[in-house]
């Protein structure tokens, strides 16, 4: 895949990438903060906060999962190192999606969102995708990897992939009652395509796969 | 959607500045003291006029002059919605299926000339005029509850008059026990038509004692003023005991029937919308709870959601209507 002549390091090399990742991922949270301090966020501020939060969500882990994809296909070994970050933000949009939930929208009535959880499959459902990405997001860090082992770490970051499929139920659910899918098909449309390719890669060359 | 351009040539004021906390605050005081005195019954009809006077007109469109409406429970004394939440969040399908949609994309309905075909089960069948229908019974202001089956709420200073009035013109037979309202779908100003979310037209129905009930009303106007595209003009019914998507907008058609209506969101999902869709706390939505509900524009980012009411708080004046009935299979 190298070009001819002298090749010129990747631009995902570069010192400031990840910095500069960071910050860029940062920009929803810094935007729907400042709006939800000067009172921008439309007639409903409850219902903008926790439905962005949502949305940012799932963005984070379609480019998550789309790092992988990206690095084989386009031959950029590099990308790899932005992995860990992003699936970390996923992890902090879900965090700040469901405490806006608990807070805002139920007023941090325990019982009350206990109650809630279990009576709304498509809570329970976003509720469940959050409690599966959390050993994910606790075991990211390189001493973990060591810990767990290689095997062992991957085969539980390999949630991930249901955490994708719980994620995308959420939303639908959530879509049903206003019948419209149409962002709810874009996203699943994603998410299938990142993960079929991982199961066409596995089907076509099983010798490729570790573990 | 996050970036608010000029390019709707729709631009609001501000929230504070369209109707005065002071005003509603020397509202209540008046009319505390009016029930407290003496008084009270004979200073009655100015008080409910000095509440009228606290909803301002926003001097955005043509103003539509009205009396205070004397149907029981049609002045609710609660602080209106500021006209900017309750005309930029929407819920108007045909201009798209975002709350903030309608606002954007409804400039292209054509208002005038308009007509309403009211037909069916009727003796005197008619197509009648906007102009007309204005001037069927006199324009009177009533402050309904309006409760969203999403779990929101607002309070809207609406214009109109009892959908009776219409009724009783027109002369239903014997045989017409449900009335049906039809939206207009028109694809060239419609751009939420050419999406299959619901079956077009929008049809929604009341049985016929609901739409002779004095409180559903045939709107034409809110805040003084006629009323703006994203929020059903020319016409449109209010039906403040029942959940919002009860209430057609932008009526081009009402007729009158023998079999209960096939309405839009019924097809929809019947398991998720009923044909009588009251308000009601204890009957939830099959994926959220009807419990509570959020008042727009209460309170910020930190307000508490507020109980909801059966029939939205109407039951003094609806609750004979389905005194018989099991309110859970007749959801």
């Amino acid at each position: 895949m190298a070009a001819a002549g002298p090749r010129r390091r990747p631009a995902a090399l570069h010192p400031a990438a990840k910095p500069l990742l960071f910050v860029l991922a940062l920009l929803p949270f810094a935007w729907l903060f400042y709006a939800a301090a000067t009172d921008q966020l439309g007639a409903n501020p409850q219902e903008h906060l926790i439905r962005s939060l949502g949305d940012w969500t799932l963005r984070f882990l379609c480019l998550t999962l789309a790092v992988t994809p990206l690095r084989i296909v386009a031959g950029q070994p590099a990308l790899a190192r932005f992995r860990r970050m992003l699936g970390l933000f996923t992890y902090f949009y879900a965090g700040l999606h469901l405490v806006s939930y608990a807070w805002f929208d139920m007023g941090l009535d325990v019982p009350e969102i206990a109650a809630d959880i279990a009576k709304r499959p498509f809570i329970l459902v976003g509720f469940a995708a959050f409690v599966l990405l959390t050993p994910l997001a606790a075991t990211s860090f390189n001493r973990a990897i060591r810990w767990l082992g290689a095997a062992r770490w991957q085969a539980l970051h390999r949630a991930v992939y249901a955490v994708a499929g719980l994620a995308i139920l959420h939303f639908f659910w959530m879509r049903a009652g206003k019948n419209d899918f149409a962002e709810v098909f874009v996203y699943a449309a994603i998410l299938a395509a990142l993960l079929g390719w991982r199961l066409w890669r596995r089907l076509r060359a099983p010798r490729l796969q570790p573990g | 959607m996050l970036i608010k351009t000029g390019r709707d040539g729709y631009h609001h004021p501000i929230a504070s500045e369209i109707t005065p906390q002071a005003v509603y605050q020397r509202r209540r005081e008046l009319l505390k003291l009016m029930a407290g005195g003496a008084a009270g019954a004979a200073l009655a009809g100015w008080a409910s006029r000095e509440a009228l006077a606290a909803v301002q007109r926003p001097d955005k469109l043509a103003p539509l002059p009205a009396q205070p409406s004397k149907v029981a429970g049609a002045m609710t004394m609660e602080k209106p919605t500021s006209y900017e939440d309750t005309t930029s969040y929407n819920n108007f399908y045909e201009f798209g299926t975002d709350k903030a949609d309608p606002v954007r994309n409804a400039h292209t309905l054509r208002t005038s000339p308009w007509t309403v075909e009211v037909d069916g089960l009727v003796k005197k069948p008619a197509r009648y005029a906007l102009e007309d229908l204005l001037k069927l019974a006199p324009q009177e202001e009533r402050i309904y509850r309006l409760r969203c089956v999403e779990g929101w709420s607002m309070v809207i200073p609406w214009i109109g008059y009892s959908l009776a009035r219409l009724v009783e013109r027109v002369e239903p037979l014997g045989s017409a026990k449900f009335v049906e309202f039809y939206t207009l779908a028109d694809r060239a100003t419609m751009p939420g038509i050419r999406s299959s979310v619901l079956d077009w037209p929008y049809v929604e129905g009341l049985r016929m004692d609901e739409a002779m009930h004095p409180l559903t009303l045939l709107s034409f106007g809110m805040y003084g003023e006629v009323l703006p595209k994203q929020n059903g003009a020319p016409v449109r019914v209010v039906v403040p005991w029942k959940y919002g998507f009860k209430s057609a907008k932008s009526l081009v058609r009402i007729r009158f029937t023998e079999q209960e209506p096939r309405t839009a969101w019924n097809k929809a999902a019947a398991n998720e919308y009923g044909f009588y869709s009251n308000v009601n706390p204890d009957v939830d939505h099959p994926r959220w709870s009807q419990a509570t509900e959020r008042r727009i524009g209460e309170g910020g980012l930190f307000a508490k959601r507020r109980k909801t009411l059966l029939f939205n708080g109407y039951e003094p004046q609806v609750g004979q209507l389905y005194a018989s009935m099991d309110l859970k299979k007749n959801y």
